[in-house]
């Protein structure tokens, strides 16, 4: 514990925090992602799946209880993530009070200086996400079990598909830089290696972003019913 | 060729500063940017004015004393090169160009375009050095250095500590110049019996600075006249974790 703590005293250390919890929730959303396309097997099968994730470890474990441990695991990362982000964006703020009346940028890229508002718009996206999806509350037709029927009638209202959409984009730049930018936390970058890093980034994100908003537009389409 | 400046005034640390505007004339495009601002200053003197203080001393690229964000890139325009070495031959007839100093909490401004990077001193004062026996020179061949490391330890030794990457920063975070002084040390054996009490102590002393934290976003490496690359900081992100993990 001792050693996570004066980790955790640096910036640097921070950083790792922001890295690991990073990891976690990238962990998280890809294999979100690849449940999510249980969809285009058929209702039956992703409904299924739906009940499978909470049948995980059983008999050893409880009805639901895997998946309340994965929420619990989930739910801490996040919370780490967004503290340590706050606690060192405050850190930069104070690092220059006084702006310069003209600064150009050479190296940025947009998803490199969008990671903390991109990163509330997830915040926001996810709460909707749940209140969606997960609790029905945000849903205008919501069928407790049903996954199938909720996904299609949800993404038949156009814009809840747009929603969906923009909020994908959006992880997927967080993705690519974060993704990336974790690797150089974690101290893995060097000059063999970065070619290989930034292709694992740039595919994370990619696929993240074309497999999640392939179920929108498969709705809207038509191709979902 | 003619110019017009726009160039922070700041009397002293404590008064506020604002964008001062002037002309200078009849510039030679090989004049170097640093001449430039002295033949205005000649001017500013002999019309019995404050002239604009900078810093310089080298004039040849190599101290790191000179400084100056120039229309917002920090040395001025071009890559792999200090604002001493900036000629006025990258700019055109009839431009506007923007000075300003080094902007930073921990670089404060003592007066007009000169802030005070004594924060890079204590950085390098809290760990970024070898502790020898004084006596006479050892053989300097008895300790074999692979050459791979060496050529490595010569590129984040290239660091004249400037201050351009915290200058391009956009969070004033000085992890370049930390990460380029704990690397040239860690790779070679001279550095290794305080490598992990060093980047330990050297990051903390970072933070305690007041600068940002690193975002990886990379301006600085693009902003360094030197060319230090980012994955020294990857490095120094390694040596902290590890120096973290295995500290007693
Ligand atoms: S004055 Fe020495 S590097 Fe520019």
């Amino acid at each position: 514990m001792a050693p996570a703590l004066a980790l955790y005293r640096t910036s640097v250390g921070k950083k790792v925090v922001m890295a690991l919890t990073g990891l976690i929730l990238v962990g998280f959303v890809v294999a979100h992602m690849l449940g999510n396309l249980k969809v285009f097997t058929g209702g039956e099968h992703l409904n299924e799946y739906a009940e499978f994730l909470r049948t995980v470890g059983a008999p050893a474990l409880p009805y639901g209880m895997a998946l309340w441990i994965a929420r619990i695991v989930l739910l801490v990362s996040v919370v780490l993530h967004i503290v340590a982000a706050t606690q060192l964006t405050l850190q930069d703020r104070a690092g220059r009070p006084q702006r310069y009346a003209y600064h150009k940028k050479q190296a940025a890229t947009y998803a490199s200086l969008t990671m903390r508002w991109g990163g509330v718009i997830i915040l926001l996206f996810v709460i909707y996400h749940i209140l969606h999806f997960t609790t029905g509350t945000a849903h205008q037709n919501y069928i407790h079990g049903d996954v199938y029927h909720n996904v299609v009638s949800g993404f038949q209202v156009w814009y809840v598909s747009v929603i969906y959409i923009i909020a994908m984009v959006a992880l997927g730049a967080h993705l690519y830089h974060g993704v990336w930018s974790m690797f150089q936390t974690l101290g893995l970058n060097n000059q063999t290696w970065n070619g290989v890093l930034r292709g694992i980034a740039v595919l994370t994100a990619l696929a993240v972003v074309i497999g999640n908003i392939a179920l929108p537009v498969a709705v809207l389409a038509g191709f979902l019913t | 060729m003619n110019v017009t400046l726009h160039v922070w005034r700041q009397k002293n640390a404590t008064s506020p500063g604002k964008m001062v505007k002037y002309e200078a004339k009849n510039i030679s495009p090989d004049t170097s940017f640093l001449e430039m601002l002295d033949s205005v200053n000649q001017e500013l003197i002999a019309r019995d004015e404050d002239p604009i203080a900078f810093d310089h001393d080298c004039r040849e690229g190599i101290c790191g004393t000179c400084s100056l964000m120039i229309n917002g890139l920090a040395h001025g325009p071009e890559r792999a090169t200090t604002t001493c070495q900036l000629h006025m031959r990258s700019f055109k007839d009839g431009d506007t160009i923007y000075i300003e100093p080094w902007r930073a909490s921990a670089f404060p401004v003592l007066k007009d375009l000169v802030v005070d990077r004594g924060a890079f001193d204590r950085i390098i004062a809290s760990g970024g050095y070898i502790s020898v026996s004084t006596g006479s020179a050892p053989e300097a061949n008895s300790v074999p250095v692979p050459k791979d490391a060496s050529d490595l330890a010569m590129d984040a030794a290239a660091c004249i500590a400037c201050g351009a990457c915290v200058a391009a920063c956009p969070n004033a975070s000085a992890m370049l110049f930390t990460a380029a002084k704990v690397s040239q040390l860690a790779l070679l054996p001279q550095g290794q019996p305080e490598r992990q009490r060093r980047v330990l102590d050297m990051v903390r002393q970072m933070d305690s600075e007041g600068f940002g934290h690193c975002t990886n976003i990379g301006e600085c490496s693009t902003a360094c006249p030197k060319e230090i690359s980012m994955d020294f900081i990857a490095m120094l992100n390694r040596e902290h974790l590890k120096a973290t993990l295995s500290k007693k």
